[in-house]
This record gives C-alpha cells, structure tokens and sequence, in this order.
C-alpha cells in the first residue's frame, strides 16, 4: 500500500502549543419522557457527563471503553452532530458548543467523519464518485481540474482504483468500503478526523490494510485524529495519547507507553488485563471485572467504577475523584482515583518469550 | 468427568477415539452465478473434553462446516459430500428425524448474536426449556425449575426472577450466558461456539471465554470455537485449525500454530494483528488483496494470489497445483514451500515482527 499522497498536507490552523480541538467539562444528557399526550422529563441518560480532552495539531488521541461509556456520544458532539447539554467545545480557539448552522459551515469541512459500519454510511442508491465529491459539491469548492479529477485523485489515495467512480457501493468488499468511508472524510482537506471504531467491523487482514492506511494519511498530510474504539491493541497501535471512559467520564488519560505500561486507574488495569493474546505464553494476571456497566440513567455516587471495583471503600462512594496526575506519574498522565495501582504493574506481558 | 486435554496432546488421532471426526467434507451451494465451493476436502477431528479452535476470514468456510456438522444447511440447494461422524454415528445423509433427536441433545450450537438468535416473544426460561422439554419429556415445572439451575450455572443474578424476564431485558453479556445455558440444557457433548464473543466488550469477552472454560471442565464437553481472533484461541483452545477458502491449510496444537507457524496465511494474520507489547513504529503488514471468490477458485493453492513468497518455491507449482495438508497428523501446513524454508522465512521475517 503505498499510495503516493496526492493531497496537500493540512498547514496547523494555530500554533504548534495550542490545542486544535479542547473540550472543557462536555456534557451531554438524553431526557427520558413518560406520560401521554403531555410528556414530561422523568430523568435523563448521562450519557457524556463532564469530559475535559484535548486534541492538539497532527496528533492522534485515541477513545477507549466498554460500549455504553459516551465515546461515540463524544465524537458526535465533537462533530456537532449532537447539541451539548452543558460544557464547551472550542475548535482552533474558537467558541463552537452551540454555534448555528451557518456558523458552523466553514468549520464542519475541516472536522470530518469515519463511522464504523462501512454498510450503513454509504448510500446504496449513490455512486462512489458522488458520494465522494458530495462534500465539494455542497460547499461549493470546485477543485482545479473538476470535481471528478479530484474523486479519482482521492480513490487513489486510500488505494482504491480510480476507473471505479462510477461503480456502487454494493461492488466492493467491507475494507473497500471504509476505505471509500475515509476518502470521503478527505475531501475537503479536514485538520481533523473523528473516526468512530473505524475498523471494528472488518476482518482481521483487512482491519490492518485501513489502520494502516489512517496511519500514513496521519503522518503524511498531518490530520489530527479523534480515534473511538474499544480494541486496546488496536488503539495503542494508532495514538499518541489514549483516553479511558467509564460511563460518560474520562477516568484515565496518558501517553501511550505511559498509559499501557503502568495503568493507574484499576478500570485501565482490569481492561488491558482482558485483551486477549495470540501467545500461549500470556500468562498475565487476569482481573475478572464481574458484571456490566451501570446503567446511566443512574449513575453510582462518587466514584462511578467502584461497583465494579475490588478496591472500593466508602470515600469511593461519597467522594468523586479528580482526574489529576499522581504521584509517581509520567507528565500529562492524568488519573481519577482514590486508590490508584502501584506505578509499574505488569500489566502487559513482558517481551513474547523464545520457542 | 473432567476428561481435560492437555495443551501439548495432540487431539487428531492420539487422544483415543475422538468424539466428533470429519473427513473429506465439501459443501457446495448451487446459485445463480454457479457452485459456490463453501468448503473443499476438509478433515478434522475433536476429542472429547478438548476445544478446536478454528479460525480464518469471513467467508473462509468455517460457519459452514458447523452448520454441516449440525445439519442445518438447507437440502435443497446444498449438496454435502465426505463424512461426519458423532460419537461413531454418520451424519451426512442422516434423516432429518435423527437431526433432530442429536440436535441440543448431543450437540448444540451458541450463536454469535444472541439478539438475533434469541425470540423476542418468549421468555428467556422458556426458550431454555423448550430444548429440555423436547428432549426429555419433562413437564413445564421441570422444565422452569431446569431454566433457573442452568441460568444459576452461567452467573446470571437472582435467576428465580430473571428467568420470566424477556431478552430485551438483558444486556448483551447476559444474553450470550443465557444462550449458553440453552445450549447445555441436555448437558451435551459438543458445543459449537461460533463468534460467541464478538459482538461483546473485552471485560465481558474474557468473562464469557472463563466461563466456557469452567463449564467445560465440569462437563466435559467438547467445544469447537470459531472465531477470527487469535487472542481468543490462545486464551481457550487447545488446537487450531486455519481455514481459507473453504479448506484446511495450517493445524496443530495452540503453541506450534502460534509459535512456530508455518503457512503464510498464518503469518500473515499473525503480523496484521496488533499487540499490546510490539514495537508501534512498525506498521502492520496486513495480508496483500482480499479472500477469492469461492465460484472462481484461484488455480493451485488458492492463497497463491495474495502469498508473498510465490516465487520461492521451487518449481513453481503455487499456481498449477494444490498442495496437501500434510503430513496427516500433528502439526501440518497446506503449503509448497519446503520444511527448511518455512522455517528460515518465519525466523528471519515473521517473527522479529511479533514483538
């Protein structure tokens, strides 16, 4: 797979020190209404409840959790495809938590999109070429050469074959699809991308052939990612910086070799602990997490993983821990935690042992 | 009863007589297009007590081969050749009636999503008793007070009042143990899991895969587990098998597969997937192209389009003929490379990559 990059790489909108996306206390909450013919609020699904994050320039930072914990909430509200409930979202420093339509029109081609089903998000009525250029067209850019020029130029990057514009999406395979997915998202040269589980449901080959490919247009064009997705190994493969949710709050966040090799949080440790290995050697200590997510209609009091968690006491439950960074920690690996791990459990098998 | 092979026995052929023995199966589906070969010569064998994991892309042919096993291809429009014997009794070809006594008597299936597979319109004890009641006679008290005990063994709290409750009512990891309980309702002697953990969290997965693992060495029922993650098998299986294209190309015990892989398209599955100690720098080698058309079979070896190391075997015969899984027993590969080459390529290529 190695496409020449035909596109322009993306200049930092701001300089290298400031964050291009910053979210301060995001909240999202879905009222839950009851009643006939006058419906009132009977409680709401805290499904994103206070999130603080930033995304700087080129950077990737990966989202991480149990599904049900508002990763994919927060990339719709960061995509603006959801009205904040509370908090703030500022892109390039500006102010974009309720921005209208019309404010929003000149950001929205520069954050773009990658879901996860590569079946649903493309229409089968549509060809390939339309639904590429269908962000030109609807901002009104006209690249040099035609928009049909640029489609081709595009396929060709993600490793597509260019003749096949005119082709439907029904033609190709699973990974062919995500990658007419992300085609799609560079259209028009976006600073970022939130790619929501963009490989969770593609095969093991294949899932390599598109994080791959992610990772050379991340280097290359310097696009800043937002990367949701719950395969741990995957995750650590593509980000810089990674990101743990518990149901609609940030529990963990570090760089990546900080935070995969001494977790503070004992969410972080029972996740990594979980992920399988392909080595019959991996004889790491597991911790069976026992149970689901709370549900967030009504989240526990004070600690919101202590009902799960084999180290919670009664400061858990009355007090919320911060998510600061602790004693003993790398720089910017922040963790919310009354009784954190010791610094360097083993939590990943050390070095796969000789045959 | 806990008859419990251990990981380096060899379950083809030296683990006494094994309980579930394929051999030469091929399935074929007539379709407009022409025959779709879903499954070409293949053999295998399951001793009792053990677990078979097996393994391979989308459309590798391993749902099929289960549902041949199980019986539920429909007559019609498929034709089964080969043979399948469960504990000595012949399948192929067996009448429906027979299916059926076997069916959740003496094999049993869990399905990979428990939504789909479970009725939405009966309740979750009811859909556990049914298979009880059809195979013993049992009256409905029996068959409830049945429900509860098996709900209990699969960790399901409160199971007196869970078992009137609805799938709907269940998260998804309480689906799938529910469904595992349906599934060893008659205690049966094999399980066929296929995917039971995919559509799930990693925490939920690692319970999920405990708990099979636990039931099995109180039972001692034999598994077959079909998945398309490595890391699952390593954690459960004692033997593997690699499928592609509908045929057997790699099998052995779970630590000379993953140690010691000697096909390419192991290798190259092995190297797609990201770990969580490896080197992050270097990028994922995925395996080249996408999985054949099963109507228009690539000639000779049918990985031979997407395989590497083509030109290194002497002779050239990748694209004139097919090679044989040999040798018959143990650890053997589908592949025209020679022993010596295998090796030096895994050792100088394929393995500084693992991590």
């Amino acid at each position: 797979m190695s496409n020449e990059l035909t596109l322009k790489p993306a200049s930092p909108a701001v300089g290298s020190g400031d964050p291009l996306l910053s979210l301060t206390g995001l909240k999202k909450h879905f009222p839950v209404m009851e009643g006939f013919l006058f419906k009132r609020q009977v409680g709401a699904v805290h499904a994103v409840d206070g999130v603080d994050l930033e995304v700087f320039p080129s950077e990737s930072v990966g989202l991480v959790g149990e599904s049900g914990c508002g990763k994919s909430t927060t990339g719709r509200l960061v995509t603006r495809l959801l009205e904040p409930t509370g908090g703030e979202i500022r892109y390039a420093g500006q102010d974009i938590t309720h921005a209208s339509r019309k404010e929003l029109a000149p950001i929205r081609s520069e954050i773009q999109m990658i879901f996860q089903d590569p079946y649903s998000s493309l229409n089968p009525r549509h060809t390939v070429g339309s639904i590429i250029g269908a962000p030109m067209e609807i901002n009104g850019i006209n690249p040099a050469g035609g928009i049909q020029r640029r489609v081709q130029e595009l396929l060709e990057t993600v490793g597509l074959n260019p003749e096949h514009y005119n082709r439907f999406p029904h033609e190709f395979s699973g990974g062919q699809r995500q990658r007419i997915g992300v085609a799609r998202a560079l259209s028009l040269n976006p600073k970022l991308i939130v790619a929501d589980e963009p490989v969770s449901a593609l095969d093991v080959s294949i899932q390599a052939q598109v994080v791959n490919l992610l990772q050379e247009l991340q280097r290359e064009l310097g696009i800043a990612f937002l990367f949701i997705a719950h395969d741990l190994s995957v995750v650590r493969h593509f980000s810089q910086r990674v990101a743990v949710m518990y149901l609609g709050k940030i529990v963990e966040i570090a760089d990546r070799k900080s935070l995969y090799e001494s977790p503070r949080h004992p969410y972080t440790h029972a996740l990594l602990s979980a992920v399988p290995e392909a080595d019959p050697d991996d004889d790491r200590e597991r911790i069976r997490l026992t149970g689901d997510v709370p549900s967030p209609l009504n989240p526990p009091s004070g600690c919101r993983f202590r009902t799960r968690c084999w180290k919670a006491q009664e400061k858990c439950a009355s007090e919320e821990p911060p998510l600061v960074q602790l004693s003993g920690n790398a720089a910017n690996h922040l963790t919310a935690c009354h009784f954190p791990e010791d610094p360097a459990p083993a939590a990943v098998p050390a070095q796969r042992a000789e045959v | 009863m806990t008859t419990q092979a251990k990981p380096e026995e060899v379950s083809a052929g030296s683990g006494g007589t094994p309980f579930l023995s394929v051999r030469d199966l091929s399935v074929r589906f007539s379709t407009e297009d022409g025959v779709v070969r879903a499954v070409d010569n293949l053999s295998f064998d399951v001793a009792p007590g053990s677990t078979l994991g097996i393994v391979g892309e989308s459309g590798s042919g391993k749902s099929v081969t289960n549902l041949a096993v199980l019986g539920l291809h429909n007559p019609d429009r498929t034709e089964i050749s080969g043979s399948i014997k469960l504990d000595g009794q012949e399948l192929v070809g067996a009448p429906n009636r027979e299916l059926e006594k076997l069916r959740g008597k003496k094999m049993s299936m869990i399905f990979q999503d428990p939504l789909t597979a479970l009725s939405p319109f009966h309740t979750i004890g009811k859909q556990i008793g049914e298979t009880f009641r059809k195979h013993t006679g049992a009256s409905k008290k029996e068959a409830r007070d049945r429900a509860i005990e098996m709900l209990t063994r699969v960790g399901i709290p409160q199971p007196t009042s869970r078992v009137d409750d609805y799938p709907h009512q269940f998260s998804g990891g309480m689906r799938q143990r529910a469904m595992i309980a349906m599934s060893l309702v008659c205690d049966p002697k094999l399980v066929i899991a296929d995917e039971p953990t995919t559509a799930l969290d990693v925490t939920v997965q690692a319970q999920i895969l405990d708990l099979l693992k636990d039931l099995q060495q109180e039972m001692g029922t034999a598994i077959i587990l079909i998945t398309h993650d490595l890391g699952v098998v390593a954690r459960t299986a004692q033997d593997i098998m690699v499928m592609y294209a509908g045929r057997a190309v790699e099998r052995g015990t779970v630590r000379e597969v993953l140690k010691a892989p000697q096909h390419p398209y192991t290798w190259g599955l092995l190297s797609s997937m990201p770990s969580l100690t490896g080197d992050v720098n270097i990028p994922l080698k995925p395996v080249r192209g996408t999985p054949p058309s099963l109507i228009n079979l690539p000639s000779g070896c049918p990985f031979n389009p997407r395989c590497d190391f083509r030109e290194k075997v002497i002779g050239g015969g990748c694209t004139s003929e097919r090679p044989p899984l040999s040798p018959a027993t143990g650890h053997a590969a589908a592949c025209h490379l020679n022993q010596a080459q295998r090796q030096d390529i895994f050792i100088d290529q394929i393995k500084p990559r693992l991590g």
